[in-house]
């Protein structure tokens, strides 16, 4: 029996020298669930999946991935870690040089020994669960901004993770290639079984679909629950963000001097 | 005034951090190379694209120079009676400084400047985070094999150079001015030395293809992750390889001269 | 392009690569005409060597027979010694004759050897005892100016 508990998230703190971006972060990662976490620009939404995927190191505070502490791990056992995790980059992040095809079969052909054949098969049978099997022939210049990503989701689940993380999923895409997306990360997520962590500040899509949400902001969860609580919450932060409101705990205005005195009135 | 020296001190800094910071991706090259000589047709693939596709711009220019270079030489040494020299002077400049040295220019233009845009540009694109995801390390996959493919390329590159540099030489020195073949060849036999002339130069461009692969690599590995930050590394990878070449040119010939 | 075609240009430019080190060795080295295997030393004394330097070549009627191995000063004479390789094939007297000459009016200087006629030959770490001097210009001009200065005293 598995655990339950895939990612947990205790205490983390995190910040590079001149900024502190976490202070202190507390999160749970349920085995199937579609997590999302949600915040401005800029709060570090993404350094928490370079941190589970052990790519930086915490500050404080740790990450544990399926029982084992990541920063703890040296090089073999990151890596150990990381096949066990597919990551969609906000970009899609395919390899230029490399076809469609090529680019799915990598990891394939990277981390085990299977016969041409065979890896032809799972290519095409994972480009098909992204509706791309007939494209398997160009090359990523070729391909628009939606079909790069389902390309890249497509090789970040070949070898079929326990955890898959999506940064910014959904930005930059218009809204067909947007539910596209969308439907893909949960029906993907509950036929492998997986746990997807979905970055990202598109309210709509996310609220839609995810099963939990955590906001960020200020370094910590400012908030967190199941989509329904959410939208109930009283929190302004909150409201502000889901209601798109343009002033409210988030200020419109970066700090600036009394816009009389900057006048010189 | 403080500031001025501050500025340069902090730019010192920079350069001695950025220094150390090569070096110490070389010695992971080092420790990453077993991983990547198991896979060695990447390494090749790579050969290809710095060693193969550099061939027409070094024949070229290498053919050219040993032209300028006899032209040159004649005019000079028939001042003294001794045209037949001119060999003697085509290949002892090719083979001991301009082969080597020019083939590294050369390819800190063609090459290296290539292998740090693609490397900048697959750390923009996030490429090489992907790949360090999918537990692939990018040194292993990406910057051995062009390292090794820069190192053996760069003393083949250069032996061309000097090779075609010499019949360009031949070219014009004998059937266009008239110089006597005969005492060109064995002019230029009898004062080329193999374990000294021929063997110092091919050291000189095996260092030559470490120090410009690595920096092509560092600038491109280093970049910062945008559009201009990838130009820019670009750029600094001409001007660091081509000062770092000629620099140590000079402490390379004082080394082997003192010899 | 695919792997085959590949290889097959990688292995056209290393090819190419060893053709033209190899043709560096022969056609312009002298890995081939230097067979200067097995020698044997000699030693010689100068009381001034001018611009000889080592590696500097040991003709004999003007074919190459050794080269210069090393100079170095002796303090208890005063004078310089050389050692030279001679390649194995080449015997020479015992009374053998040693000059510094210079190649051309400005070119490099070098150690030419004038056999004798003694019956016997040189052996391994032999000296030649009989040497003579590199011309310094120097000195040949203040010793014309010398000679045209007593001359003209005489003339008196």
């Amino acid at each position: 029996m598995k655990k339950d508990l895939i990612v947990s998230i205790k205490d983390l703190a995190f910040g590079y020298a001149e900024r502190q971006i976490h202070r202190k972060i507390n999160m749970n990662f349920h085995r199937g669930k579609v997590v999302a976490i949600m915040g401005g620009s800029g709060c570090g939404k993404t350094t928490i999946l370079r941190l589970i995927g052990g790519q930086i190191k915490p500050t404080s505070g740790q990450v544990e991935v399926d029982g084992k502490i990541v920063h703890e791990q040296g090089r073999k056992g990151i890596y150990e870690l990381r096949r066990k995790m597919g990551m969609l980059f906000q970009h899609g992040a395919l390899f230029s040089d490399l076809s469609v095809y090529e680019n799915v079969a990598f990891p394939i052909r990277e981390h085990t020994d299977l016969n041409e054949a065979v890896i032809k098969d799972l290519v095409l049978m994972k480009l098909n669960a992204v509706g791309l099997r007939g494209a398997h022939n160009l090359m990523p210049t070729e391909l628009s901004g939606g079909m790069a990503r389902r390309v890249a989701l497509a090789r970040a689940v070949a070898l079929d993770p326990d955890i898959i993380m999506y940064d910014e999923p959904f930005a930059g895409l218009d809204p067909i290639s947007m539910g596209v997306i969308c439907d893909l990360i949960r029906t993907l997520n509950d036929a492998l079984g997986a746990t997807s962590i979905i970055v990202t500040h598109d309210v709509t899509e996310t609220f839609a679909f995810a099963d939990y949400i955590y906001f960020i902001a200020d370094g910590i969860v400012a908030a967190e629950g199941s989509p329904s609580d959410l939208k109930k919450s009283q929190l302004p932060f909150v409201k502000q963000f889901i209601y798109s409101e343009k002033d409210g705990p988030v200020p419109f205005h970066y700090q600036a001097n009394e816009y009389i005195s900057d006048l010189g009135l | 005034m403080l500031t001025f020296f501050e500025n340069i001190g902090r730019g010192l800094r920079l350069k001695i951090t950025r220094l150390g910071a090569a070096t110490r991706l070389f010695f992971t090259i080092i420790s990453y190379s077993s991983e990547s000589f198991k896979r060695f047709n990447l390494t090749i693939r790579e050969i290809y694209f710095t060693g193969v596709l550099s061939l027409i711009i070094i024949i070229v220019s290498a053919f050219f120079v040993g032209m300028v270079l006899g032209l040159q030489g004649y005019y000079t040494l028939q001042k003294y009676g001794s045209s037949e020299a001119i060999g003697v002077l085509v290949a002892l400049a090719l083979v001991r400084e301009l082969g080597p040295v020019v083939t590294a220019l050369l390819f800190a233009g063609r090459a290296g400047t290539a292998i740090t845009a693609e490397i900048g540009l697959m750390k923009a694109t996030e490429q090489l985070s992907a790949m360090e995801m999918m537990a692939v390390s990018p040194v292993a996959r990406i910057v051995a094999p062009r390292f090794w493919a820069g190192i053996i390329t760069m003393p083949l590159l250069a032996s061309i150079f000097s090779m075609v540099g010499i019949i360009g030489g031949y070219v014009v020195a004998v059937p266009l001015i008239g110089v006597d073949e005969g005492a060109f060849w064995s002019q230029m036999q009898a004062n080329v030395d193999f374990s000294y002339d021929i063997v110092n130069g091919f050291i000189k461009s095996l260092v030559f293809g470490i120090a410009c692969t690595i920096i092509a690599l560092f600038e491109g590995y280093d970049a910062p992750p945008t559009a201009e930050g990838v130009s820019r590394a670009t750029t600094r990878t001409v001007v660091t390889s081509s000062l770092a070449v000629l620099g140590l040119d000079f402490v390379l010939t004082s080394f082997m001269l003192s010899v | 392009m695919d792997r085959i075609k590949l290889d097959a240009w990688v292995g056209i430019f290393v090819a190419l690569g060893l053709i033209a080190l190899m043709g560096l060795a022969m056609k312009v080295g002298n890995l081939t005409s230097n067979d200067i295997k097995t020698t044997y030393v000699v030693t010689a004394n100068f009381e001034n060597i001018g611009g000889l330097k080592p590696r500097a070549p040991v003709k004999s009627a003007g074919v190459v027979v050794g080269r210069v191995d090393s100079i170095t000063f002796d303090t208890k004479i005063y004078e310089a010694i050389v050692t030279m390789s001679i390649d194995e094939r080449y015997v020479f007297p015992k009374d053998t004759f040693a000059n510094i000459y210079t190649a051309g009016l400005l070119g490099e200087q070098y150690i030419g050897l004038e056999a004798g006629g003694d019956p016997e030959n040189l052996v391994a770490f032999d000296k030649i005892s009989q040497t003579q001097d590199a011309v310094v210009l120097e000195k040949l001009i203040s010793q014309f100016l010398y000679n045209q200065a007593s001359k003209e005293e005489e003339e008196k």
